[in-house]
């Protein structure tokens, strides 16, 4: 058994890449690296996750480029933040996954073939990749993982806590977060049924919320 | 045998970090030093923790430290590995004795005869400042130690200058 002690520090906030309603039970937070064959393994995985938990799944998408093995995820995470800007972020995430044995041998031509095939063309993209703000982005979000105690990749964290287990192991993970927050919300119901409903404000709005 | 803790002077030991050429922990002296003993080049755990590391070099010489692997591979065996996967730190072979270094930290597994996967902050005067056994199959990361190295007093500028960016 192992012990889990790793927690995300940086909340979930309206500048995270985001699917998924924002009233889930469960937030899945992944750390990835376009260019990992482990992530890309992943997506597919997670995809399924995404149908199955439906309304009660959120997921999150954080860069997490290992430059020195990958050479190619720093320009992938950067042309995939780029893409935010014409809306089509989640299509090239979707894109690089599963196309990365297309583009990994090659690097940036490769991941242009996909970016074109998304309606983007080149001299546009190239506007977009010259906000400064995609390279600090990407680099606080690696910052953020270290602090959160991302190891490798992909890291996952539900509900906030780091996921130590295989991806078979996650289901398990994400009915447990469902489960307490259930339970969590059934003691705070029948504490709030004990209280005159004048001195429960706050808790009236958390269900109403 | 339980590794070294905090508070502990660290033991001196000269290393081979190619074929012809040595490391001291003295080398780096009046510099932090973080220890990463791990059991084996090449294997998944360890690649992934030393990829993470390699990786943090800017943020280990903003805290004036210098990172140094060790594990029992032969320094052939070591030049291989860090050429492949382009690590830019030194891996030291606890070749010959041994697993000897390993020893003197506390860090060796003799029913395996490899080391432990344990991590030591060393401050520039040679005293252990924090250590960290982790269990074998787990990669550690590198939040305790970038904790370590801001929590160390020369470093109380710079960690609050990293707070604020």
């Amino acid at each position: 058994m192992i012990v889990n002690t790793s927690r995300l520090v940086i909340a979930v906030s309206s500048r995270d890449h985001v699917q998924g309603s924002t009233s889930a039970i469960v937030t899945l937070v992944e750390y990835g690296d376009y260019q990992c064959p482990a992530c890309a393994a992943a997506h597919p995985f997670i995809k399924r996750l995404q149908q199955q938990y439906a309304r009660d799944l959120r997921f999150v998408y954080r860069n997490f480029p290992l430059t020195q093995i990958h050479p190619f995820a720093m320009p992938a995470a950067e042309i995939a933040e780029a893409t935010a800007a014409f809306d089509r972020f989640w299509l090239t995430n979707d894109w690089l996954y599963e196309n990365q044995d297309s583009w990994s041998p090659v690097g940036v031509p490769g991941i242009m073939v996909g970016v074109r095939r998304l309606g983007i063309d080149d001299v546009a993209l190239q506007k977009a990749l010259r906000d400064e703000k995609i390279v600090q982005r990407i680099r606080n979000d690696f910052k953020g993982g270290v602090r959160s105690g991302v190891n490798g990749t992909p890291s996952l964290f539900v509900n906030g806590l780091l996921h130590q287990g295989g991806l078979l192991q996650l289901n398990a993970g994400i009915d447990d977060a469902i489960a307490s927050a259930r339970e969590l919300a059934r003691e705070k119901k029948t504490d709030s049924d004990e209280l005159p409903p004048s001195e429960s404000p706050l808790l009236s709005s958390f269900f109403s919320g | 045998m339980a590794i070294l803790p905090s508070g502990t002077s660290a033991p001196a030991f000269t290393l081979p970090c190619t074929p012809d050429q040595t490391v001291s922990l003295a080398d780096f002296r009046g510099r932090n030093r973080v220890l990463v003993f791990y059991p084996a080049d090449w294997s998944p755990v360890c690649g992934d923790q030393l990829a993470l590391y390699n990786e943090l070099l800017d943020d280990f010489r903003d805290l004036n430290a210098q990172l140094l692997g060790i594990s029992v591979d032969g320094a052939w065996c070591h030049a291989a590995y860090a050429r492949d996967r382009k690590l830019h730190f030194p891996l030291l072979a606890d070749f010959e004795p041994k697993g000897a270094v390993a020893k003197l930290y506390g860090a060796y597994r003799n029913k395996e005869g490899v080391a432990e996967r344990a991590l030591f902050v060393i401050d520039g005067d040679g005293v252990i400042r924090w250590s960290y056994l982790s269990p074998i199959g787990v990669n550690p990361g590198a939040d305790g130690i970038l904790a370590a190295l801001e929590g160390l007093p020369s470093n109380l500028d710079t960690a609050k200058k990293r707070a604020a960016t």
